[in-house]
C-alpha cells in the first residue's frame, strides 16, 4: 500500500497530524497494525536515531518525531492489546533521590514512549521505596534512573540495593544515565547498562529486554 | 552601547570570575543543597567566595543567584524566598566588590523545557521578570543571562532583563553537533548571535559545556556574527570522575595559555565556568590582561 510510506515520512519529519491520519486510514483499510509498527514506524524512529547520532538531527527533531510516533501508537496500542500481542516493555523511570534535574529523564521518557514502551514516570527526587513500589505495582520489567550530579549518582546504587532487598532484581533490567554516569559506573553498581543520550537509551532498552 | 560596557571594554580583555559552586562546597556547602539558599543562611561564606575572585583580579564578579528563579527554586521548596535570595545575592557581591569590581547579577535557566510543554512561555517570562526585578532593585551593574541551552528561553529572559534598563549579557551553551558548535536544540553560533543582537542584548557570549581550547573558534564566530562585545567563560576541561569525586583537569596555567588565543580573537570578557577557581582567574589576569 503506497500511502503507508507516508507514515514513515510523517514520523521522520515529526508530522503528528499526518502520522495520526495515515494510521487511521490504514487501520480503516484493515492493514495489520503490527505491520504498521514493524515495517514503517520502528524503521522511521531508527532513521531518526541515525540522524541524531550523525548530528543531522537535534533534540527538537527527536522530540517531534517521538511525538508523531506516540500519536500513531495511541491508535494502534489498544488493537494490539485486544488481540493479546505483547509490548516492548514497561519501564519505571525517575531522577534519583536528592536530584531535581528532569530534562534528560524527560527526553529518555519521550523517546521510550515513541519506541512503543509503556512508561511510568515517577518524576524527580525519587526514593528507593517509590522505585520498588512502582516496580511491584506496575509489574515493570525495566527500570531507568537518571542523575545529573556526581553527588546524587550514589543514590543509584542505593536504589539498586533496595530493588535487590525487595527481591525484585530478577524481574527487572536496570539502566542508568546522566552527565556524570559512565559504563564503568554502571557495572560498578550492578546496573545492566548505561546510555549517554536519549536515543541510545532506546537501543539499550531493547537490547536489555531481548537478552 | 551602555556606558558601563563601553568603559569596561576600553580595557579589554575584561577579566570576569570563575566557578562559585565548588568554592562554596569547599566552605561546607553539602551536595544536593541549593547553593543560592546560602545567600540567606551563610552570608559570610558567599561574600568570601566573591572576595576571593575580587582578590584574584576579577574586573567583573557574578552573584550567587544562578538558580534563583521561581521555577528552579520550587524544586528546592524555596519559591517563596525568590525575592530575598536575589536581593541578598546582589548585596553580598556588591559588598565584596566594594567598588573594585563590577557586579553582574546571574540569571540561569529554569531547568524546564518549553518544547515538551513542561513550562509555558508565559510562565517563563513571569519567572524571569520577577527575578530580574528583584536583582535590579538591589543595585547590580548589569544582568547576566547564562548557561542557556534553548535560544527561545534565553530570549524570554532577555526581554525580562532589558525591561530593568540595566545592561544585559546573554551567554549560551554550545555543546552539540559534530563540531560542538550548536546549542542542545541545534541552533548555530551565528543564529544565536544574530537573534540575541536583534533582541537587544548588550553583550553576547558562550559559557560552560566545553573545555577552553574549543572556545577559540566559537569566540571568533561570535565576533564575526555580532557587532556587540563578546563574553566567554569556558570550563576547566571536561569533568572526570575519580573515586566518586568530580575532577576538572585543566590547570590554571593551561587555562591561561589557551585564553591568549581567545584574547587575540578579540573576545572582550574572559573568565571561567565549571571547575575554574580563583587561581585560574589569577593566572588569566597575569597572562592575558595588561595590568591597569
Amino acid at each position: 500500500m503506497e500511502d503507508l510510506k507516508q507514515l514513515y515520512d510523517a514520523i521522520l519529519v515529526g508530522n503528528n497530524k499526518l502520522a495520526r491520519e495515515t494510521t487511521e486510514k490504514a487501520l480503516a483499510a484493515k492493514v495489520d497494525p503490527q505491520e504498521l509498527v514493524q515495517k514503517y514506524m520502528i524503521p522511521a524512529m531508527d532513521e531518526v536515531g541515525r540522524r541524531y547520532e550523525a548530528n543531522e538531527y537535534f533534540v527538537p527533531e527527536l522530540l517531534i518525531a517521538a511525538r508523531a510516533m506516540k500519536a500513531s501508537l495511541e491508535l494502534i496500542r489498544p488493537l494490539l492489546i485486544a488481540r493479546g500481542d505483547s509490548f516492548s516493555g514497561r519501564v519505571v523511570i525517575g531522577t534519583v533521590k536528592g536530584d531535581l534535574h528532569d530534562i534528560g529523564k524527560n527526553l529518555v521518557s519521550a523517546m521510550l514512549e515513541g519506541a512503543g514502551f509503556e512508561v511510568i514516570d515517577l518524576g524527580v527526587d525519587v526514593s528507593p521505596e517509590k522505585f520498588t513500589n512502582a516496580i511491584r505495582e506496575k509489574n515493570a520489567n525495566l527500570v531507568a534512573m537518571s542523575a545529573l550530579l556526581t553527588t546524587t549518582m550514589s543514590s543509584m546504587k542505593t536504589i539498586i540495593d533496595a530493588i535487590n532487598a525487595a527481591g525484585l532484581r530478577s524481574k527487572v533490567k536496570v539502566m542508568i544515565g546522566g552527565a556524570p554516569v559512565t559504563d564503568k559506573y554502571a557495572s560498578d553498581i550492578g546496573a545492566d547498562g548505561y546510555s549517554s543520550n536519549a536515543n541510545g537509551a532506546v537501543a539499550l532498552a531493547r537490547k536489555l529486554l531481548a537478552a | 552601547m551602555h556606558a558601563l560596557i563601553e568603559r569596561l571594554i576600553a580595557g579589554a580583555p575584561v577579566i570576569t570570575d570563575g566557578a562559585w559552586g565548588t568554592q562554596l562546597q569547599a566552605l561546607g556547602l553539602v551536595s544536593g543543597e541549593c547553593p543560592d539558599a546560602w545567600n540567606l543562611s551563610h552570608p559570610e561564606q558567599v561574600r568570601e567566595v566573591a572576595r576571593r575572585y575580587v582578590g584574584a583580579g576579577s574586573d567583573v564578579i557574578l552573584t550567587n543567584t544562578f538558580r534563583s528563579n521561581r521555577i528552579a527554586l520550587e524544586g528546592y521548596g524555596l519559591a517563596e524566598e525568590t525575592a530575598s535570595l536575589n536581593r541578598a545575592g546582589v548585596e553580598h557581591s556588591r559588598h565584596a566588590a566594594a567598588g573594585a569590581a563590577s557586579v553582574f547579577a546571574s540569571i540561569g535557566p529554569s531547568g524546564k523545557m518549553l518544547m515538551t510543554d513542561e513550562v509555558t512561555a508565559d510562565r517563563l517570562a513571569d519567572a524571569f521578570r520577577e527575578q530580574a526585578e528583584a536583582l535590579a532593585a538591589a543595585g547590580p551593574d548589569a544582568l547576566l543571562i547564562e548557561t542557556m541551552s534553548d535560544l527561545e528561553e534565553a530570549l524570554l529572559a532577555l526581554g525580562a532583563a532589558r525591561a530593568t534598563g540595566l545592561p544585559v549579557v546573554v551567554s549560551m551553551v554550545f555543546d552539540s553537533g559534530k563540531e560542538k558548535d550548536r546549542t542542545m536544540m541545534g541552533t548555530t553560533v551565528e543564529e544565536v548571535a544574530r537573534a540575541l543582537t536583534d533582541a537587544g542584548a548588550d553583550v553576547v557570549g558562550a559559557n560552560c559545556g566545553l573545555g577552553i581550547e574549543r572556545y577559540v573558534p566559537i569566540g571568533e564566530r561570535l565576533r564575526r556574527a555580532t557587532s556587540k562585545p563578546v563574553w566567554i567563560k569556558p570550563n576547566a576541561g571536561l569533568p572526570e570522575i575519580v573515586d566518586g569525586h568530580i575532577l576538572y583537569r585543566t590547570t590554571p596555567e593551561q587555562f591561561a595559555a589557551h585564553a591568549v588565543a581567545l584574547r587575540d580573537a578579540g573576545v572582550h570578557f574572559l573568565g571561567g565556568c565549571c571547575g575554574t577557581t580563583p587561581d585560574h582567574i589569577r593566572a588569566l589576569r597575569q597572562t592575558v590582561a595588561a595590568s591597569r
